[in-house]
């Protein structure tokens, strides 16, 4: 197990390279130039080049790349270009607001994909099963962004059960956080339950078909019981993998949420980063996303090896 | 007596409760995330709107965008335009308790001129030195008489800012400012809120009803319009003209507006970086078959519900820098059509570019089919507004309508843009008689003369067409129907003084 482990960390160092060198070509071959930006309406010839030299843009960029590599290898991702403050800081403060955005999604996904996608397998062909697939077709058809502003129309401004946006922490109480999380998480997660719910049925239908299963039926256990704890089981491996990979839609889909529901999180701050062209904000949120992203596939990795031993074995 | 004192305890904890209970705060909409919050660091519009409750400053503007005594309780200039000297009120300190006197405006303004990365420094270019005369009076000491000033310090240049807590704090200061304004900062959170109280020891403290004021940036214009609705927001800036008829039948809402100080305007690429063959560039006449082939009206009607101001200069109609004998020109297509038979050209092609916002690109849509009724061919390029920048620093564009915020001194308004190295002439226009009045127009005595040197400028830039001046944005300001003594100031700015929230 612990090898296994320890491999596929390894193959994580030259991923981070790469991801390294692409943001930063990509980055700098965008047009637009952020001292531009940066200086305002007035547009100061003076203030730009006071920008330009002290965050040194006027480098080659070989040599600013070098640079902020030096600077990572330190542990420092650098300071926002807009605001004069640490990236370390802002990702800090923004982590845990996407963090907890995306744990409640997955949550509202897999509450709805589980039931459904289950009962959608196991009475396959049924107005259950029908009920179902139309559920999760609506689910990845609808966008977002429509979702979220139809909500607020409806929960906030019709009915004014739930604010219609912003963002309050934890630490200030528990429900006034929620009451702002629901209506976001909702809207994030019904995505990707519907395609969690397609895949599990899928799956489910698959399992039910085999043998082991045919045999826990000879054996005389209830049909609950051999849903639950023979097929389900079984029929959660691939289900684990699109969990994993669906992380990155995730976040991708957070990016429009938080701006729907002005939550200030990971995705606002990448978003208004890269339309300020704030270099050293952007280079931090995608090496820090990747590193994320490689972690959750290194902990999906464990997670079959935990679900069938074979795996890691091998 | 156990008795009384019960009733005495009771009594008091019933006002400890009422004075709580009635603690008022108030929250605004923005439509952007403000940059820094220093004076002489800060670059964007709303960050001025925070600002306004966070910063006094020397001068203000009233209703009328008439400049009116803040900080100061007056000035004179002398004969030859070089020195000018502030009365400071002697009742003012700061949030941190220390004096605002004559040191700290001297302090403010050389903080302004000389800090590194200061975009404060241009807009005081031609002040040379401030001397302090007593505790209540600065002398303001120019290298060349300029008119424009005391308009600068009715604006970020002027904000007095605390020099024990500036030379504290140094670079950083701008994460919590200390100033002389009715609020004092409480706390920020990056593209989430930031916080202001009830400065007590304001030193117009019977004008200030609020306690608590919270800005929030939500970019959106639906979603800042559902968070006013549901009354989650108290207020909100700069909503999208089409959603007033929904506002406007809301009987919670009010909706106070103002026309701007600014412009919105197509920039004609003449010369940028150098003299253009194309004939949109070289031929001034096809410009003009270009401004008579647009219908301003047709604009305001069609993407702004008409309840924006057309105009053709770089004041709006309603300023008394409005030249009135030059008026906004009609449609004519016919002329617009000689006018190209006139110019040898039967067609014309060039690229509009247009910023990638929904409004933008319905303005450039409208353009682009008034124009080709008469023979211009546009292609619309909808350029992300980082990358649009650029391309016009670059000179990399034919046409491109953008707009300007405005300031208070029309100067403001027209200098950067027409003269031949004005930093913000990005048209590539030179003409040195232009130069020379816009100048003048700086050093002028009186507003009369001044009227004058810009009515002659304009006769002369005018028709050139490098800027053609299409309409001015009327800022609206919709807020919760309790909130009383709210006023709109064509700045833009959200003044709190005298704003009352009725007890919910």
């Amino acid at each position: 197990m612990l090898p296994f482990v320890g491999r596929r960390a390894l193959t994580a160092i030259p991923t981070l390279f790469i991801v390294t060198l692409m943001v930063f070509a990509i980055q700098r071959s965008l047009p637009g130039d952020p001292a531009l930006i940066l200086a305002g309406e007035q547009r100061d010839p003076e203030v730009i080049a006071f920008i330009r030299q002290r965050y040194r843009l006027d480098d080659p960029i070989p040599v600013q790349y070098v640079a902020w590599l030096g600077q990572l290898a330190r542990g420092d991702l650098g300071r926002s270009l807009r605001t004069n403050e640490r990236v370390l800081d802002l990702i800090a403060a923004k982590l845990p607001v996407t963090v907890e955005l995306a744990v409640l999604s997955m949550l509202v996904a897999v509450a709805i994909a589980l039931p459904v996608g289950v009962l959608a397998a196991v009475k396959r062909g049924t107005a259950v099963d029908y009920g179902g697939t139309a559920l999760a077709l609506t689910g990845i058809s609808v966008p977002n962004f429509w979702l979220g502003i139809m909500l607020i129309l409806l929960v906030s401004v019709r009915l004014g059960w739930l604010p219609a946006s912003g963002y309050v922490p934890l630490s200030e109480g528990v429900w006034e956080n929620l009451k702002r999380m629901i209506m976001p998480a909702f809207v994030l997660g019904t995505g990707l339950a519907a395609v969690l719910m397609r895949q599990l049925r899928s799956s489910m239908l698959g399992v039910l078909r085999q043998d082991f299963v045919r045999t826990a039926r000879a054996k005389g256990l209830r049909g609950a019981v051999v849903v639950v704890r023979h097929a389900a089981r079984n029929a959660l491996i691939p289900v684990v993998t699109i969990l994993g990979l669906q992380l990155g839609a995730l976040l991708s889909g957070a990016v429009l949420t938080e701006q729907v529901f002005t939550i200030p999180g990971f995705g606002k701050l990448v978003v208004d980063a890269v339309f300020n062209r704030d270099y050293a904000v952007v280079q931090g949120v995608v090496l820090i996303t990747a590193t994320g992203y490689i972690l959750i596939n290194l902990l999906v990795d464990v997670a079959y090896a935990v679900l069938d031993p074979r795996i890691g074995a091998r | 007596m156990v008795a009384s004192l019960r009733r005495l305890l009771a009594v008091v904890t019933a006002a400890v409760l009422t004075f709580g209970l009635a603690q008022t705060t108030l929250r605004i909409g923005l439509a952007e995330d403000p940059d820094v919050l220093d004076p002489a660091l800060a670059r964007t519009y709303v960050g001025r709107i925070v600002f306004a409750s966070l910063c006094d400053k020397l001068f203000d503007i009233d209703t009328s965008a008439a400049i009116v005594p803040q900080l100061a309780t007056g000035y004179t200039v002398s004969d030859d335009g070089l020195t000018i000297t502030i009365d400071l009120r002697n009742d003012v300190v700061f949030h941190d308790g220390t004096p605002m006197d004559a040191e700290a405006v001297r302090y403010s303004l050389d903080r302004a001129k000389n800090l590194p990365g200061s975009n404060r420094a241009s807009e005081l270019a031609q002040l040379d030195a401030v001397t302090v005369v007593d505790e209540d009076t600065v002398e303001l000491h120019l290298s060349t008489p300029f008119a424009p000033l005391i308009a600068q310090l009715a604006d970020r240049a002027g904000m007095i800012v605390s020099p024990t807590a500036a030379e504290a704090a140094g670079e950083a200061f701008g994460n919590a400012p200390v100033c002389a304004g009715p609020f004092r900062f409480v706390e920020r959170v990056a593209q989430d809120r930031i916080v202001l109280e009830r400065f007590e020891d304001y030193y117009a403290a019977d004008q200030v009803a609020i306690d608590r004021v919270v800005f929030l940036p939500i970019p959106d214009t639906s979603v800042r319009l559902a968070n006013l609705q549901s009354g989650d927001l108290d207020m909100i800036e700069r909503p999208a003209p089409t959603d007033l008829g929904i506002m406007r039948a809301d009987p919670n809402l009010v909706i106070p507006s103002v026309p701007s100080l600014g412009y919105q305007g197509i920039t004609i690429n003449v010369a940028n970086p150098e003299p253009r063959d194309h004939p949109l560039a070289a031929d001034v006449r096809v410009r003009e078959a270009f401004e008579l082939a647009i219908d301003r009206n047709t604009i305001n009607d069609v993407v702004f519900g008409g309840e924006f101001v057309v105009g053709n200069q770089p004041v709006p109609p309603s300023s008394p820098w409005y030249v009135d004998e030059v008026a906004v020109p009609q449609r004519d297509v016919e002329r617009a059509r000689a006018l190209l038979d006139e110019a040898g050209v039967d067609r014309v092609s060039f690229e509009l570019m247009v910023a990638n916002n929904p409004e933008a690109i319905r303005v450039g849509e409208v353009i682009q089919a008034l124009a080709g009724e008469v023979g211009f061919d546009i292609t619309l390029r909808a350029t992300e507004f980082a990358t649009a920048l650029d391309l016009q620093e670059q000179g990399q564009y034919d046409a491109f309508p953008v707009g300007w915020s405005g300031r208070i001194d029309p100067d403001g308004n027209i200098h950067q843009f027409h003269t031949c190295e004005g930093d913000l002439n990005e048209s590539g226009y030179c003409d040195p008689e232009v130069d020379r009045l816009l100048d003048e127009a700086r050093a002028a005595p009186t507003n009369e003369a001044r009227y004058e040197l810009y009515r002659q400028a304009l006769e002369r830039y005018l028709p050139d067409r490098h800027i053609i001046y299409l309409y001015h944005t009327v800022l609206f300001f919709p807020h919760r129907a309790d909130i009383e003594g709210f006023q709109a100031y064509p700045d833009g700015l959200i003044r709190l003084q005298g704003v009352n929230l009725a007890q919910r």
